[in-house]
């Protein structure tokens, strides 16, 4: 019985295992190869070497990352706090209002962004028609930063949301009835267990904010981040070697947070989503 | 300090317009262990939650210690509750789940682990302390529960149907526990459930509630051996009841027959409820019984023997020893103090007759009648999101 149930269990696993090794294994093994090796196919660290003149791009999206990361969650915290003690008909309603934004493809929603923001866009028309001075923000730094906190922050009300959601009602009461006010009762009952949808939030909004090339070359005029340069040294130059020695700094930098963030968790398997 | 801990004046609750307490009036002694007991929805849990202070009344005042605590919120009482799914906090371990309400009090460490050590003591649970909740089994996070709840040292524990969870065996052993602890505290101990024969066992008095409304306080013989209405007979052990008449002091008619009772104080020729209880029946030949009939079933359950007799269309129980068989004409016997007679109450005629145990049976096949919306507007009313 026992046997049987493994092998169905491994025949229905196999779709997803052949995915895997096409899709992720193998890409992951050629990036690793192209990054050791010269235009030759010689083995070479030449590739990291002329990285160090991109230094500060890799700064930069970090730090663009992670500011953006925590307007993320400063934002979606509470929202999702408040979203999770609503009734549930309109905890529906205000779930489907996060998520109508994810209908709309990226780079929609990047221009539209663009054009709010714009030098002679919404706000600055608005700002103009009250009589106040424009304010030049698109091609900025913030610019930016808003559009990844616009593009990515369902990914991070929703893991928050759905921890909270099943915070049980009774658990709160029972911290107040044994003497919590409220911020005892958050410091003590809600934060510890909302901790893991915090960690999956922060990984799934700060992965891609780090990475994204499209948002900063439309938002942050000639600003470029590490995305912008890896799809450069592709698309641009075709030198694949640079470009994939840099998608390895990059992905083992990312590892290496997501590693100190999972240390929150206690090893909850919640946080390990990378 | 006065001697009523709690009062409840007059106390009203509704939710979404449906009346949940109607006008409740309870006073609740220091140091008595009380039970509101009442099928669900009867506004039981709710009264309760009044006391926790997560009910606020729209109507109608509720005293502690004399103190108008009314609008109080829950973490400045002096109450602790037992939930009824103990509701631990499944993030922190026993010993910090029990050092919780006493970390909020900022209590000095070296006096609180004191605090909790003592606690753990007196639910049988030392060594526990680092234990995960969820690798505790049902009786196990039942004591966490009660430790967490009594190293406050609250004046009142409320307690919402704490057994319900535990199987038979455990349950007794616990109500046996509850009862040790709340004698070795002296506390005040107010329990919550719908179990009659947990409430009969070890409460000092009995709150019987039904519809938003008290329908008898009393200790439980009083509840047991007096009671007020059909409702109460009914809901408190097995009961038959008839429609009969009271003629004078002294004396009834019920189903054509004449008796003498002991009850009195009804005036003449009153139209009451009478009471007999299924153990307080003889059976015996069916000429030398008051009344007789045909045994319309018989279930052996092990001390005796549960009979249904059909008496002109009623349907008696009877528990005897005797061995008695469907189908046996068999006489019914009574003394003038086995009959109990009640005044008419709105809940006369809905109880008494043995065709089917539960009013859900009477409905079972009728489509209309949807028993688990009744259930809906019961314990706190609140939406919930599960």
């Amino acid at each position: 019985m026992t046997k049987r149930k493994g092998f169905m269990q491994r025949l229905l696993a196999a779709p997803y295992l052949v995915w895997a090794a096409l899709f992720i294994i193998v890409p992951l093994i050629m990036v690793i190869y192209y990054a050791f090796t010269d235009k030759n196919g010689a083995f070479t660290f030449d590739n990291f070497s002329q990285i160090a003149a991109f230094t500060h791009t890799f700064t930069l999206s970090i730090w663009l990352g992670a500011v953006a990361t925590v307007i993320c969650l400063v934002i979606a915290y509470p929202l999702a706090y408040i979203m999770s003690r609503m009734k549930p008909r309109h905890q529906r309603f205000a779930m489907m209002l996060v998520m109508l934004p994810m209908w709309i493809n990226l780079i929609l929603r990047t221009y539209a962004l663009m054009n709010i923001v714009a030098d002679t866009g919404i706000i600055n028309t608005m700002l103009s028609f009250v009589g106040l001075p424009p304010v030049h923000m698109i091609n900025t730094q913030g610019a930016v930063v808003a559009g990844m906190v616009y593009n990515f922050i369902p990914y991070m009300i929703m893991p928050i949301y759905n921890v909270m959601t099943r915070i049980d009602p009774p658990v709160l009461e029972a911290s107040r009835d044994l003497g919590g006010n409220f911020f005892q009762t958050f410091r003590r009952v809600i934060f510890p267990l909302s901790l893991p949808g915090i960690v999956s939030g922060i990984t799934m909004v700060f992965v891609p904010s780090v990475s994204t090339f499209y948002i900063s070359t439309k938002l942050g005029g000639t600003m470029a981040l590490v995305g912008d340069i890896i799809e450069f040294t592709f698309i641009g130059e075709t030198n694949y070697n640079v470009g994939a020695s840099m998608s390895l700094i990059l992905m083992a930098m990312i590892l290496l947070c997501m590693l100190v963030m999972n240390r929150f968790t206690d090893g909850d398997e919640e946080g390990l989503i990378v | 300090m006065s001697e009523h801990i709690i009062s409840l004046e007059g106390v009203t609750v509704a939710f979404d317009g449906e009346t949940i307490l109607d006008h409740i009036s309870l006073e609740i002694q220091d140091g008595e262990f009380i039970t509101l007991l009442g099928p669900s929805g009867c506004g039981k849990t709710t009264t309760l939650r009044i006391l926790g202070g997560f009910v606020e009344p729209m109507s109608g005042r509720v005293y502690f210690d004399g103190q108008c605590i009314n609008t109080v919120p829950p973490h400045k009482r002096q109450v602790s509750t037992i939930f009824q799914r103990y509701a631990l906090f499944p993030h922190l371990n026993v010993y910090e789940n029990i050092a919780f309400g006493l970390r909020v009090r900022k209590v000095p460490e070296a006096e609180l682990c004191d605090r909790v050590e003592e606690a753990l003591a007196l639910v049988n649970l030392r060594g526990f302390e680092k234990r995960k909740i969820a690798a505790l089994s049902g009786g196990q996070q039942q004591r966490v529960a009660i430790a967490r709840a009594v190293v406050t040292r609250p004046k009142v524990l409320l307690l919402d149907e704490p057994l319900a969870a535990l199987d038979l065996k455990l349950r007794k052993d616990m109500q046996v526990e509850l009862k040790n602890i709340q004698q070795s505290l002296g506390i005040t101990f107010v329990f919550v459930t719908h179990d009659q024969e947990e409430a009969l066992s070890m409460s000092d008095r009995v709150v019987v509630m039904d519809g938003g409304k008290i329908q008898q306080i009393g200790t439980p013989q009083d509840i047991y051996n007096e009671p007020q209405n059909a409702f109460v007979a009914d809901f408190i052990g097995e009961s038959n009841i008839l429609d009969g008449v009271m003629i004078h002091d002294g004396l009834c008619r019920f189903a054509g027959k004449e008796c003498l009772c002991v009850d009195g104080g009804f005036g003449e020729n009153t139209p009451v409820d009478v009471v007999i209880r299924p153990e307080d029946i003889q059976v015996v030949a069916p000429a030398e019984g008051m009344l007789s009939g045909l045994v319309t079933g018989s279930t052996f359950k092990g001390v005796h023997y549960e009979v249904i007799v059909d008496i002109d269309g009623f349907k008696w129980m009877i528990q005897t020893t005797a061995c008695i068989r469907e189908g046996d004409e068999i006489g019914l016997k009574f003394g003038p103090e086995d009959i109990h007679i009640m005044a008419k109450s709105e809940y006369s005629g809905m109880f008494g007759d043995y065709s089917s145990f539960s009013d859900e049976m009477d409905y079972i096949d009728d489509p209309a009648f949807n028993l688990s919306e009744e259930d809906e507007l019961t314990e706190g009313g609140e939406d919930r999101v599960d």
